[in-house]
């Protein structure tokens, strides 16, 4: 049902729209959701979920042979008083409850992490300064596990730090208890060889509010699975994200919200800047509205801006409705080219060509950076922009 | 005092796969104070002499000199011929999204003076010229020429003309696409801008009629890729009764003069 389509430069994806009796989102997977890799043929490719993917850039993620290397990847987290941060091990209760793994490579991370780390924000918390989670490379592989866990009325913001060069795989899981408000910011700031495969799962409470903000740089393949579901009425869900794909980079982004509750809102907004030979930028954009979910209010989007020749897009938003009951859905996705004609407008008002690009990529991602709310991280994404800008294609 | 120079200029631009001379040898002198008119039937080149000398990559020089005060234009950039003082007030504006106009506006001028206006002074130097073409001050705001309209874009391309102060403004088809009211609100800000005396103006138009606003001292009538008569205002009485029919047999002439060349 939901066929992809590597867009021209210019043009608008139509999107699908379907009233279906049984979730295509679901079918067209390869294999249930499973904890256990076993559950999961060896991908070769072809795969709906797969087929977008450059096997075999993943460095054996996906078929076992990467084995981990038990250093060279390390995790440090830096949290304010009243949060409780621990190391647990594989058969700690807290585990899986916020999503399954969908595909192999994520399962292959469930199957294989040896210590997951648990971040729990006590009920009516309320904190001021961020937690930061660094994940920092030195040529490591690594399966890995976090779970970030808000009690009731809690409030928190998350940092995500990924820098270095390493092989990782994991899953991310975030509770939020009812009431409560958390923000995350993952940032994917790796060295060009680093390879991430990651699924992010997000189970949002009654009238709780969760934010993620995924900003994804670096890399030579990154792809990162972020979903949410609802365990009340009354929350609701945004997921922002921005990326920047150099020459030769794969980077996938493929979201899923599940409105598999009534009265809950989504808004899906991500952006992409594209440059140089072969850089490739994949957006998957999955949204279900399940029959029982009446009162739903969704919207999402993708735009893209190519800034160079060489660079391809493939953007597919998918909405799936199983009630008519709603308040709103929405989506739209569009991939256009900065072209010659704006670089002369601003040059011919004696605007350098560098400083023009600038303008046009800054304008493009602004409306994003500001949603991030943590100053440093905006500031970083900013002066990042001006790098990739920067660097010759 | 500053001089344009433009000398037996030539440009092609490639087409189907092939290659046409546009402009064929054109000869003008602008100087600073100085108001030209260069009017000619649709498909002359006007245009193309409008872009050549900013320097759209569209077109190529064959042949001829350009100078703006000696310095040699055609070997700046389209960036660097800005900030040697020429302007270009384009016939179709471009939209850039995600760029505001105040911001664009400012990005300009310090590129242009050098050094970045100082906020105070900008903002009110920016509202006065503003109000003067009826502007509405949420104007700034919007993204450059998103979603403006034809009025809305020429005003804008005016706004830019006041504000960074050229010596050497190029106005192609300014006058396209406007009713009266709206030519005479953009004629008002072009002619603010001439009574400094300190900007040189080359006014590409189709039409006599933005001339009863914008007093030319020379006509020139462009035909065939390059400039057939030169007069003074009187010219283009001429061309309102008689229209370009006089001049057509300038082309025929002129294919002909290039295909045995």
């Amino acid at each position: 049902m939901a066929e992809a389509q590597n867009i021209p430069v210019g043009s608008t994806t139509a999107g699908q729209i379907a009233v279906a009796a049984e979730s295509t989102v679901a079918t067209r997977m390869s294999a249930p959701p499973s904890f256990d890799v076993q559950d999961f043929p060896v991908p070769h490719g072809r795969e709906e979920e797969w087929r977008f993917t450059p096997l075999e850039r993943l460095r054996g993620l996906h078929d076992g042979t990467a084995v981990a290397t038990g250093e060279g990847v390390k995790v440090a987290v830096e949290a304010p008083e009243g949060v409780v941060v621990e190391l647990v091990d594989r058969d700690d209760p807290r585990l899986g409850r916020a999503g399954t793994p969908v595909d192999r490579v994520a399962a292959q991370a469930y199957s294989a992490f040896e210590k997951a780390g648990v971040v729990t924000v006590p009920k009516e918390t309320v904190l001021t300064e961020p937690i930061r989670i660094a994940v920092h490379g030195e040529g490591g592989v690594r399966y890995g596990h976090q779970l970030v866990e808000l009690g009731a009325f809690a409030e928190a913001v998350v940092v995500i730090d990924h820098t270095g060069d390493a092989v990782l795989a994991a899953n991310v899981e975030y509770i939020l208890g009812d009431g409560a408000k958390l923000t995350v910011v993952s940032v994917q700031d790796w060295d060009d060889k680093a390879v991430h495969v990651a699924q992010h799962s997000a189970l949002v409470g009654r009238d709780a509010s969760f934010k993620s903000v995924v900003v994804t740089f670096g890399g030579d393949l990154v792809r990162l699975h972020p979903r949410v579901s609802y365990a009340g009425p009354g929350a609701e869900a945004e997921l922002f994200g921005l990326y920047f794909t150099d020459a030769g980079q794969h980077q996938e982004h493929r979201l899923l919200v599940d409105h598999n509750t009534p009265h809950c809102k989504s808004n899906v907004a991500y952006k992409g800047a594209l440059q140089g030979e072969s850089a490739h930028a994949v957006w998957i954009g999955d949204v279900l509205i399940e029959a029982k979910a009446e009162g739903t209010d969704t919207y999402e989007m993708n735009r893209n801006l190519v800034l160079t020749d060489g660079a391809r897009v493939d953007s597919v938003p998918n909405l799936e409705i199983e009630t008519g009951e709603i308040v709103g859905a929405g989506h739209a996705s569009a991939t256009g080219r900065f072209d010659d004609e704006q670089l002369f407008y601003l040059m011919a008002r004696g605007i350098p060509e560098q400083e023009a690009r600038r303008l046009v990529v800054r304008g493009f991602f602004a409306e994003l950076v500001q949603q991030i709310g943590v100053a440093d991280i905006e500031e970083r994404l900013l002066a990042k922009i001006e790098t990739e800008l920067e660097a010759t294609v | 005092m500053a001089t344009l120079e433009i000398r037996d200029l030539r440009v092609t631009v490639e087409a189907d796969n092939a290659t046409k001379e546009i402009l064929k040898g054109v000869d003008l002198t602008v100087k600073q104070g100085e108001t030209h008119a260069i009017m000619g039937p649709n498909g002359s080149g006007k245009s193309t002499l409008a872009y050549s000398l900013a320097g759209h990559p569209k077109y190529t020089v064959t042949g001829g000199t350009v100078t703006l005060d000696g310095e040699d234009v055609l070997a700046m950039s389209v960036d660097e011929r800005a900030r040697a003082g020429l302007f270009l007030a384009m016939q179709y504006p471009v939209e850039v999204p995600g760029v505001s106009v105040s911001n664009f506006l400012r990005t300009s001028a310090t590129a242009v003076r050098g050094e970045a206006p100082k906020l105070r002074t900008w903002v009110k130097e920016v509202k006065e010229a503003m109000e003067r073409l009826n502007m509405d001050p949420a104007f700034a705001e919007r993204n450059v020429n998103e979603g403006f309209s034809g009025g809305e874009k020429k005003r804008h391309e005016i706004l830019q003309l006041e504000l960074l102060k050229p010596r050497v403004a190029i106005l192609d088809e300014t006058d396209s696409g406007l009713d009266v009211d709206a030519l005479r609100v953009v004629s008002e800000g072009v002619n603010r801008v001439r009574e400094t005396g300190e900007v040189g103006t080359l006014l590409i138009t189709h039409y006599t009629r933005i001339l009863r606003y914008i007093k030319p001292d020379y006509v020139h009538v462009f035909s065939g890729g390059r400039i057939v008569e030169s007069g003074g205002a009187e010219l283009a009485d001429k061309l309102e009764n008689e229209g370009y029919e006089a001049y057509a047999k300038h082309d025929v002439v002129d294919t002909k003069g290039g295909a045995s060349a």
